[in-house]
């Protein structure tokens, strides 16, 4: 049981559209173990963005309970959230979200503005971690002057930056080409078999699966087990 | 801190943006430096007017004038420490239209009871030995190019000779500073005035007195006015303050138009700031909310918008006093005759930066809330 | 392309309401500053055409020679009789020669606005003063009568200053004068004067039988000349002549030069300022259209029309700023009296904000001018805007 990071009872989660309330996941029960590479895949509408908001605190469930790490993530406070996100919790976006004001390097190293780590201590994690990522000379240039995939890699260095429990990628590929996405695909697997890194990861690109160590399914809001369970 | 990196950089995000409002902000802060010295300039009078001296002029009018006989009476008002009189000679140097501030006075007690006039011992000398002697002030000097031994004739326009003669010509014995700043009039000798005047003899234009540290002037003055109540010459005294400012309302409420036009200058600039600023957090909304997804607080969120908006206003404010100091050193000279003391006071810097500093809050404000209250989901969600 | 230009224009007009708030504020900006423009300018030539209403041309003014200002001036009453008497002054139906001698001293009335003291002129007049000006009307009450302590005062300076309305009793210094009549001088410098009988007043503050000057009608302003011939070839005499016109211009102006001095450059900063808010403005505008322009400039449109149609947007909204200054301006400030002190005379003179057409035009211009400099950099970006790259930008 201790090894079990991620565990999610019973959650609903209802929006408002209108007059009219649309219940977007019903009953989800799921549980992700420390060291797990979890694909969650399902057609466009399927509710998987609204889940992965809901795994990283980015939203609370209208019903049910959100556990991560021990901690009852739906009972906190925006501030206590804010900090335990900092913390616990490393974004990977289909548009990158880099700011493009800033190199690589400081975009990296922006997580780390939370902590109480010096300039040079904070230059040094960022560089280590685009080095994970292999872009370790690239670390000056502006995103405008990257690829997709070098972008995406960079954003990936700012998720794992600040060491955290747990990585939630949605459609990390989304916007590149085969042999990018294969790449980055690469590089998570990597990163959960050499860096013990947990990763749950939202696509519809069948070839996810095949890094992944096992798949959920997806469907109108409701969860069915795929392979490898 | 170490947020300022990022908030440089994202105040450069659009460099043409950031310049033209930067650029805006200059204009507006130059006109406020310009606009408040001129203001000081208008106003310095009575600023720096001594509270123990005061002056007492004729009821009906400044212009009328005052028995000398007044004189000794006034110094027997108990608190007063020392009287002396004036008078306005006027005149005019070269040219009808170039009128100036020239003043018969008692040598000896007039600077004694004008004790910011600084005049060398040699220059002072001299012109107690020269009856047509005549002090002028350093910015006259330097503007006429007189020097010490120059011969200087004076048009008459309201004093005429008794011989005559439309012209006064006066001797420069000297040349005096003053530690209010106006040194553009002239000191000449009253014995040789009065006595070389058409008509007035025995007459003076006003009197000006100190009164003890410790004695209250009102009670004073209402003193001096009650002596000559009922004269032929009816009295008014007040202090040197109440004086000068009386006489500057005069022009009108110089100081409420450069308030009006100073206001109407900020509140275009916080149109134009203000919208920058909305225009700039509207298109970094995705940003801000990846930010709050790392971890950022809202507070610190609202710290960095502020701190951009903040930044550009000072950015500009401080170029654009920089700029009005400047340009004031450089022009001071040539106004020292019409408005001396046109110079930017410390006070009205210090409260140029916090108009800058409210300002840059003001119009970072709303953008940051309305960022503040988007949900990080909808923010992500927006491309 | 004027089609062309045409349709983009009306297209960008039609389409401001989506871009209301940018918009607004070039509006705003540029409405400040013609705003302050008219408003600063407006007291210049409101304290002009103060002084020039009061000056005609055939009323001619002497004075000691070389004064500049009546104050400076003193005529012995032999000079004043000499002077009236001769060449080219007009007489009226008995043969008197119309032409006052006159005095004033300053007297010390407070301001109704803000209760503190100023100068105002109290001019002592023969009984043909009020024909010597063209412009002197009765409005209330009557003319005072010969040998008695009584004044009329100007409209103008009944409105400013406190206590001088029909039948009050005014003291200055020790003498007592009572309001006897009320008179308007078509807006003047006449009317922010107090005047009485000279002989009165030269009793009250011992002048004896001296004047500062003496104001004659003449035959025609052709008989300026004459009348100042006859003048200076008199050896009693030594005095100088000018028709009032002059004499009034003259006066005013130092001080309309201040203002304009001080106007002028403020305007111009202000000006600036608004340059680089509208520069923004439409660089935003451009911006934001870039797919838009794109589209047109891929369906045909030319890239002159389409810099044109981005400068004639910014001359619209300017000259909307322009336009709404001028009236916001002219609402506020249009006819406000206001007093000030005239260094000449040494005391108050009270005239109105005069928002003038000329001054309007004038401000309209400039707006236009902000208009077109603010419009120019963006109008020459959006017709150079890469057609493919901005129709990528979806």
């Amino acid at each position: 049981m201790s090894d079990i990071l991620v565990q999610l009872d019973d959650v609903k989660k209802n929006f408002r559209k209108g007059k009219d309330v649309v219940e977007v996941l019903h009953s989800i029960h799921m549980q992700v173990p420390k060291g797990d590479f979890v694909a969650l895949m399902g057609p466009s509408g399927s509710g998987k963005t609204t889940l992965l908001n809901l795994l990283g605190g980015l939203d609370k469930p209208t019903e049910g309970s959100v556990e991560i790490g021990g901690e009852r993530i739906d009972r906190m406070s925006g501030r206590g959230l804010s900090a335990w996100r900092a913390r616990h919790i490393g974004f990977v976006f289909q548009f990158y979200n880099l700011l493009p004001v800033l190199n690589a390097e400081h975009n990296v190293a922006l997580p780390l503005l939370l902590t109480t780590l010096n300039s040079k201590q904070r230059r040094k994690h960022a560089q280590t971690a685009l080095a994970v990522v292999g872009l370790g000379d690239r670390s000056s240039h502006y995103p405008r002057e990257l690829s997709g995939g070098q972008e995406q890699r960079v954003a990936i260095a700012r998720a794992i930056v600040s060491d955290p429990t747990l990585l939630l990628c949605d459609e990390p590929t989304g916007d590149l080409d085969r042999t990018a996405a294969d790449d980055i695909l690469g590089l998570l697997k990597t990163l959960n078999e050499q860096h013990g890194k947990t990763i749950i990861l939202v696509t519809h690109d069948p070839a996810a699966a095949d890094f992944a160590k096992r798949t959920l399914h997806l469907d109108k809001g409701t969860l069915v087990n795929g392979s490898g369970s | 801190m170490k947020y300022f990196y990022l908030v440089w950089k994202s105040v450069w995000r659009k460099k043409v943006r950031t310049w033209l409002t930067i650029l805006s902000i200059i204009v507006a802060f130059l006109l406020y430096g310009l606009l408040q010295a001129l203001n000081y300039a208008f106003n310095s009078g009575a600023d720096l007017a001594n509270a123990h001296r005061l002056v007492t002029i004729n009821k009906v009018s400044l212009i009328n004038p005052l028995p000398m006989s007044y004189l000794q009476r006034i110094r027997s008002v108990a608190g007063v420490a020392d009287a002396t009189h004036a008078d306005w000679f006027g005149g005019y140097y070269q040219e009808p239209r170039t009128q100036l501030a020239n003043f018969p006075v008692d040598p000896e007690a007039y600077l004694r009871i004008n004790q910011e006039v600084q005049i060398a011992p040699q220059d002072l000398k001299r012109w107690k030995s020269e009856r047509d002697g005549i002090l002028v002030g350093r910015s006259l000097a330097t503007q006429y190019g007189w020097k010490v031994g120059d011969r200087i004739p004076i048009g008459a326009t309201i004093w005429q000779r008794k011989d005559g003669n439309p012209v006064w010509d006066f001797q420069v014995s000297g040349i005096f500073d003053d530690t209010r700043g106006n040194t553009a009039y002239n000191l000449l000798r009253y014995d040789y005035f009065d006595e070389a005047r058409a008509q007035g003899k025995g007459s003076v234009g006003w009197f000006v007195f100190m009164i003890d540290p410790q004695a209250d002037a009102a009670r004073v003055a209402e003193q001096v006015d009650g002596m000559f109540e009922n004269s032929a010459a009816e009295t008014r005294t007040s202090t040197e303050q109440a004086f000068s400012e009386s006489f500057i309302k005069q022009f009108g409420d110089v100081g409420f138009i450069i308030r009006s036009i100073l206001g109407a200058v900020f509140f275009t600039i916080v149109l134009v700031s203000g919208n920058t600023m909305a225009q700039s957090v509207r298109e970094r909304i995705p940003e801000l909310a990846v930010l709050k997804t790392l971890g950022f607080r809202d507070t610190g969120l609202l710290g960095i918008v502020l701190g951009e908006s903040v930044l550009v206003v000072l950015l500009g404010g401080v170029i654009g006093l920089g700029l009005a100091m400047a340009i004031l050193s450089a022009v001071a000279e040539q106004f020292a005759s019409v408005l001396p003391n046109m110079s930017l006071t410390d006070s009205a810097a210090i409260q140029a930066i916090l108009i800058m500093l409210g300002l840059g809050v003001f119009t970072g404000v709303m953008p940051a809330m309305t960022a503040m209250r988007l949900s990080i989901v909808d923010a992500l969600g927006r491309r | 392309m004027i089609k062309q230009m045409l349709a983009m224009t009306a297209m960008n007009v039609r389409n401001i309401r989506f871009r209301i708030g940018a918009s607004s504020v070039a509006v705003l900006g540029v409405a400040a500053v013609v705003g302050v423009f008219a408003a600063v300018l407006s007291m210049a030539a409101g304290f002009e055409r103060t002084m020039a209403a009061a000056g005609s041309e055939d009323t001619a003014i002497v004075m000691r020679k070389g004064a500049s200002a009546e104050l400076n001036s003193g005529i012995s009453n032999e000079a004043r009789q000499i002077i009236s008497a001769a060449d080219g002054v007009l007489r009226n139906g008995d043969g008197k020669p119309i032409a006052s001698g006159e005095l004033y001293v300053v007297v010390d009335r407070p301001i109704k606005a803000t209760g503190t003291g100023a100068n105002v002129p109290l001019r002592g007049v023969e009984a043909p003063a009020f024909v010597v000006r063209n412009n002197i009307r009765m409005v209330a009450g009557r003319v005072f009568e010969a040998g008695k302590q009584e004044l009329v005062v100007g409209r103008a300076a009944q409105q400013q200053f406190a206590g001088l309305d029909l039948g009050a009793t005014v003291k200055f210094g020790k003498s007592k004068w009572t309001v006897v009549g009320v008179f308007d001088a078509g807006g003047s410098v006449s009317e922010s004067e107090l005047w009485c009988d000279i002989k009165v007043l030269q009793s009250a503050y011992q002048r004896g039988n001296s004047y500062q000057s003496v104001r004659v009608k003449l035959t025609s302003p052709a008989a300026l000349e004459t009348f100042s011939a006859a003048l200076a070839a008199d050896p009693r005499l030594n005095v100088s002549v000018s028709s009032e016109m002059e004499y009034y211009a003259n006066q005013s102006r130092d001080l309309a030069r201040f203002i304009r001095i001080v106007g002028y450059p403020l305007a111009i900063l202000m000006a600036i300022g608004a340059i680089f808010g509208a520069l923004n403005t439409m660089y935003a505008s451009v911006a934001a259209r870039a797919r838009e322009i794109a589209t047109l400039r891929a369906m045909g449109f030319g890239p002159v029309a389409v810099a044109i149609a981005t400068l004639l947007e910014s001359a619209f909204l300017s000259l909307l700023g322009g336009f709404l200054g001028g009236v916001l301006t002219y609402l506020i400030f249009n006819g406000y009296q206001v007093a000030t002190l005239n260094g000449s005379s040494f005391s108050q003179v009270v005239f109105a904000f005069a928002v003038t057409p000329e001054l309007l035009f004038k401000g309209l211009i400039a707006a236009l001018l902000i208009g077109m400099l603010g419009g120019l950099f963006p109008a020459l970006r959006a017709a150079r805007l890469p057609v493919a790259t901005a129709l990528r930008e979806l």
